[in-house]
């Protein structure tokens, strides 16, 4: 018993170092941009199931630019166009064509793990992986995407707050109706938020290519779904959303700590504590907030 | 919004049903054709190909038989709750969960079990543990309030993270990530089509079309499942018990899901491996979509999807083979466009 | 005298006809009602006018001519229209200021300027010398409240035309007096007000002329002073049909079929989670009453003061928290919503959109919700049977058309509701029946129909409870009516004292918390 109490206590003792911090911002960047770019999308109404189609996009497009350019800037910023795509393609979607949105959502999800795959197949004829790109690496404080997580978390936070079109998102999300009948435009607004809110997500995807310098195949691996989670449990506000990302990163840091470090657990039982860390606060959290009102009413 | 799946009746509703549907096959084409083109092929060609390497011979013929089986199964699962309003993403994992259960049944049966109890024992099982995680995840919806989509979701990648480890430590035999073989009496006989894999599995599936078919048309609880899709206050008003029903739609569909596990277990490879049957689960989801929810159209959609993916292997040396997953999500996003007024999920008393 | 509003309009939803070449003149400075049954186009003609609807064909002026393709709300608001809807159109999530700001925020450098916004909707309110929080949460206001402050932030944009649809709809006696004088003062001020409604008495009251709709065309233009009896014969083309009076008075020994006692129920409304910590006065405190068999009693009080708590309460939509429910001597307190109609409770929800009918669903599946005890054999569903049923139903108040495989989202508003009655009222054995507003929003004529069936199921020895914010409708129907404020029972009228003259004056007090 006393061991196992020690066992704990050194391997807590043994996360408090730079690296173990520096894991955590590392793995928190994705989750944080794509759970804000879905808070966005959502306070404004839409169903955002895509963010793993925008956040494996955002991937691909970012590694695809790197490997042809060398420009980690322009990386990030096709990131964020490749995210603004999908979200431009969802708007149709569901404020156009009146879809469902969570079908639409899916649907997106599927045809970017198809779509990338292909396009792998076709850009550098392999299935699995692009070639090797100079991306960031290991880089946490040097790397402009830290800085930039940090900067979007703001601009979220302060826009829907404080701006004339966070206003008018939260308005149009909570009564599409009283918006309209205020003069403004409900398409027009929604289709803001959900551009804002997709390349903010697409950056996010950078991060996941340009840190591993290179796409792998399904890198995305659920953390769209994670960060929708992390969007319902911070009760769709920016702040709480990016608190709860931060222990999805710290969650995820342990994990792969504990692997590394040989504790014993099943390795993989082990990998699963994030995925069982959403479900277990899914289940019993019921959120910080109501959602919003005209949440997934089409338009 | 209108909610899901809600009869309309009528000739017209029907024609514009088919008439969606059709226009999804050709928009899937027409994106086909330009990714074949993008890819340096002719699209007439591998179009050509993938026709002739399905229904052209025998063993492309029963290829598709064997590959619609699992198809007609998880189409089924996405479609009892899209009836009821609710949308399964799991059937991935109930699937997996299934197909353990029944393989670790079916090999501790005894060897000399008959095919007449040893089969439905082993069916039996693969319901149950698939309509266990169907239950939860409806449960978890109807009593939490969570989103069902993220938390089967996250439970596909428990499930299989929890086979595998289940595997490694006690079940896989020697150096494969494969269980032990099943007895002889829990194994469906193939169908002996030159070759290929088909076999008998396929009679449960239509068995299972056959009966779902009924329970959305003719059963108290078909309707009960039509009503909590179509107005859950108005349900609830009418004193349905909207969270007892949505579990009870989500648990059938893990048990039909379930079954798909079982026919990759007892109709083909004979064990539980891991990677099993992967990604069938989620081409439910685009078979349930084209037919619209209807228990016979699947059969024929579960058919149109299993073409793509055998013709698939068959065009692979002319274009790279992922791009029938491509198709499949084309058809279900422009689906969802062409019905976004009749099937729609989630609304409604969240 | 100039006017400030010359149009003309058609319209067709899908194949129906909304306004057939409808004409409406207003001059400025006058209180101008547009008058007509439900369906009659009013709401229609006026949504053209603040460009919510473009009207297929027609011309329209306000001040200057407009081009009717191109109208819109941005266009409307530029000629000094405004309007405030029947629902409201506040935002309940954002505070009053962020309300008003609403589609013309002041910005400062890039951000929101809410302190221009509060000072705008503050001085707005000093002029009409009306009291106002801008900072206060709009959902956490009373429906008055909520009134008062969109009609200030509405006159403080629109000088020229103000459009009210149905503004006394969810008001109290007391509250309407006020509103109709806040509106003659606006008028005054030489703002054209124009007034949707259908209660005559009020019309009568405020307007200066009268246009009367019916079946989407112009049928008069009447002006003040006209009697009451003539506005109502054109609106609904012929003799409106009687208003009734009660069933006859079930005898003292009647036994008691629904009894509440100390009934307690949290609020549903949301408001409390809108303004936390701020002791919101809303769900259902101490209720206690009884119906007896063949009795009608009645609820009234201004939307919001616990009504829908107390309604969901008794039929088993929500817990209570604390108190009793009693159906036919069984305590049916923790009963669920089956159990309490297998025991005789009929229920007429509401809200028939969501509550009472599954829209897509055809008719003959809408009856058989919540009565599919009767159609079932085992696991099967009794095919003729539920043909039967739907049959009898339908016929039983007059539903057209008359067609069971029809989508109930095909009918009207009235026939509609008449399906929902008909289903509840139709079951076997109904020993107590919930009707929620069941004649909200329906003709005259679906109006009469429904009335008559609640009588006659009261008259067959039913207890019926009805919750309606309509006097009238309660007058027509109720042996007692009590009065529901701030979630606790105000006070109650029951015979001589219920048709007494001031019985309206001593209801309305207990309606806003007067007394």
């Amino acid at each position: 018993m006393m061991d196992a109490v020690a066992a704990v206590v050194a391997f807590v003792a043994a996360l408090a170092t730079v690296t173990f911090v520096e894991m955590v911002v590392r793995i928190t960047v994705p989750y944080l941009l794509a759970a804000l770019g879905g808070a966005i999308t959502e306070r404004a109404g839409l169903v955002d199931l895509a963010l793993e189609a925008k956040l494996l996009f955002g991937a691909f497009t970012a590694a695809a630019i790197a490997h042809d350019t060398g420009s980690i800037a322009l990386a990030i910023a096709g990131a964020a166009v490749a995210g603004a795509a999908v979200g431009a393609v969802q708007a149709l979607w569901a404020i156009r064509l009146g879809a469902d949105q969570i079908v639409t959502g899916v649907a997106l999800n599927l045809a970017a793990y198809g779509l990338t795959r292909y396009l792998l197949q076709v850009m550098y004829g392999q299935g699995s992986n692009s070639p090797r790109i100079d991306g960031i690496g290991a880089k946490v404080w040097s790397s402009p995407l830290t800085w930039l997580a940090l900067v979007l978390t703001a601009v979220a936070i302060v826009m829907i707050a404080r701006t004339r079109l966070g206003l008018r998102v939260r308005a149009v999300g909570e009564r599409p109706d009283a918006t309209a009948a205020a003069g403004v435009s409900v398409a027009g607004t929604r289709l803001a938020a959900v551009l804002v809110g997709s390349a903010i997500a697409g950056v996010g995807g950078a991060q996941l290519s340009l840190v591993v310098n290179g796409f792998v195949a399904e890198m995305s691996s659920g953390r769209g779904y994670v960060a929708l989670a992390a969007v319902i449990m911070g009760g769709w506000r920016p702040a709480w959303v990016a608190l709860v990302c931060l222990g999805f990163g710290a969650a995820e840091a342990v994990q792969v700590r504990m692997q590394s470090a040989g504790t014993g657990l099943p390795p993989e039982l082990v990998r699963l504590l994030p995925y069982l860390l959403a479900l277990v606060l899914l289940a019993t959290l019921r959120g910080r907030g109501r959602a919003p009102a005209a949440l997934g009413r089409g338009a | 919004m209108t909610p899901s799946g809600v009869d309309r009746g009528g000739d017209g509703a029907r024609f514009a049903e088919l008439r969606a549907a059709a226009v999804a096959l050709l928009a899937a084409m027409a994106a086909g054709s330009l990714l074949i083109i993008l890819a340096g092929a002719s699209p007439l060609e591998v179009w050509r190909t993938l026709v002739a390497r399905t229904f052209g011979d025998a063993y492309g013929a029963g290829q598709v038989v064997f590959r619609a089986t699992p198809l007609v199964l998880t189409g089924l699962a996405v479609a009892v709750p899209l009836r009821a309003g609710l949308f399964n993403i799991g059937a991935e994992g109930q699937m997996i969960a299934a197909a353990m259960c029944c393989a670790v049944v079916g090999a501790a049966l005894p060897a000399a079990t008959p095919a007449l109890l040893a089969l439905p024992v082993a069916m039996a099982a693969a319901a149950v543990a698939g309509g266990a995680v169907g239950a939860a995840t409806g449960a978890l919806r109807a009593y939490r309030g969570a989103h069902e989509v993220i938390v089967a979701i996250l439970l596909n990648a428990i499930i299989a993270g929890v086979a595998l480890w289940l595997g490694n430590q006690w079940l896989f035999v020697g150096e494969a990530t494969r269980t032990a073989s099943v007895v002889e009496g829990a194994r469906f006989a193939e169908l002996g089509i030159t070759g290929s894999s088909a076999s008998s599995s396929v009679v449960v599936a239509l068995v299972a079309a056959a009966a779902v078919g009924w329970l959305q048309t003719r059963s108290t609880i078909g309707f009960r499942w039509r009503m909590i899709g179509g107005g859950p206050d108005a349900a609830l008003a009418a004193g349905i018990s909207v969270a007892r029903d949505r579990v009870s739609a989500m648990a059938a569909a893990g048990a039909l899901a379930g079954l798909a596990g079982a026919h990759f277990v007892l109709g083909h490879k004979h064990a539980f491996e891991e990677g099993l049957g992967r990604g069938v689960g989620f081409l439910g989801v685009a078979v349930a979509l084209l037919a619209q929810g209807r228990a016979a159209a699947i059969v024929v959609s579960a058919v149109l999807f299993a073409a793509l993916s055998q013709g698939g292997l068959g065009v692979a040396e002319l274009v790279p083979k992922e791009l029938v997953d491509v198709l499949q999500a084309v058809v279900v996003l422009v689906a969802a466009a062409t019905l976004g007024r009749t099937t729609s999920v989630g609304g409604g008393a969240r | 005298m100039s006017a400030a509003l010359v149009m003309r309009a058609s319209k067709r939803f899908g194949d129906r006809d909304a306004l057939v070449d409808a004409r409406l003149e207003v001059a400025a400075g006058t209180v101008h009602a547009v008058v007509g049954e439900n369906g009659a186009g009013k709401s229609t003609l006026l949504k053209i006018v603040y460009g919510l609807v473009r009207a297929d064909r027609g011309q329209l002026a306000i001040g200057q001519r407009c081009d009717l393709a191109r109208h819109g709300v941005a266009a409307a608001q530029a000629l000094g229209v405004g309007m405030v809807h029947q629902h409201g159109m506040l935002v309940p999530t954002l505070t009053l200021a962020e309300n008003a700001a609403l589609g013309h925020e002041p910005v400062r450098r890039g951000l929101l300027d809410l302190a221009a916004a509060r000072r705008d909707l503050a001085r707005a309110a000093a002029r009409l010398e009306q009291s106002l929080d801008p900072d206060a949460c709009a959902g956490a206001l009373s429906v008055g409240e909520q009134q008062r402050a969109e009609i200030v932030m509405v006159v403080a944009r629109a000088q020229k035309l103000l459009i009210l649809d149905e503004p006394t709809a969810l008001l109290a006696p007391g509250e309407v007096d006020r509103l109709l004088a806040l509106l003659r003062r606006i008028a005054g001020d030489g703002c054209a007000v124009v007034l949707v409604s259908h209660k005559l008495d009020e019309v009568a009251e405020v307007a200066d002329a009268i246009t009367v709709l019916r079946a989407g065309r112009t049928v008069a233009e009447l002006a003040r002073g006209v009697a009451t009896r003539e506005v109502a014969r054109a609106m609904v083309g012929g003799e409106p049909p009687p208003t009734g009076a009660p069933p006859p008075l079930p005898p003292a020994d009647a036994a008691v079929v629904l009894m509440v006692r100390g009934l307690a129920v949290h609020d549903l409304s949301g408001a409390a989670t809108l303004r936390p910590g701020a002791g919101s006065a809303g769900g259902l405190r101490q209720v206690s009453f009884e119906v007896r068999a063949g009795e009608v009693v009645g609820i009234a009080g201004v939307e919001g003061n616990g009504q829908r708590e107390l309604v969901q309460a008794v039929v088993g939509l929500v817990p209570a928290a604390a108190g009793r429910i009693t159906l036919g001597g069984v305590d049916m307190t923790h009963a669920t919503v089956a159990a309490r109609r297998a025991a005789g409770l009929a229920h007429v929800a509401e809200d028939r959109h969501h509550h009472g009918l599954v829209l897509d669903a055809t008719v003959a599946d809408n009856v058989m919700l919540g009565r599919l005890d009767e159609v079932a054999r085992g696991l099967t569903i009794d095919r003729t049977r539920v043909r039967t049923l739907a049959e009898r139903a339908l016929a039983d108040l007059d539903v057209r058309p008359a067609d069971p495989s029809l989508a109930a989202r095909a009918l009207s508003g009235g026939n509609q509701q008449k399906l929902v009655v008909a289903r509840e009222l139709g079951r076997a054995a109904v020993r107590a029946v919930v009707a929620a507003q069941p004649t909200r929003g329906v003709d005259l004529a679906a109006q009469a129909r429904i009335h008559d069936r609640l009588r006659a199921a009261a008259a067959a020895g039913a207890a019926v409870l009805v919750i309606s914010a309509d006097l009238d409708e309660l007058f027509a129907l109720c042996h007692r009516v009590a009065v529901l404020h701030r979630g606790a029972i105000a006070g109650e009228l029951a015979g001589d004292a219920l048709r007494a003259a001031d019985a309206r004056a001593t209801l309305g007090a207990w309606m806003v918390g007067a007394a």
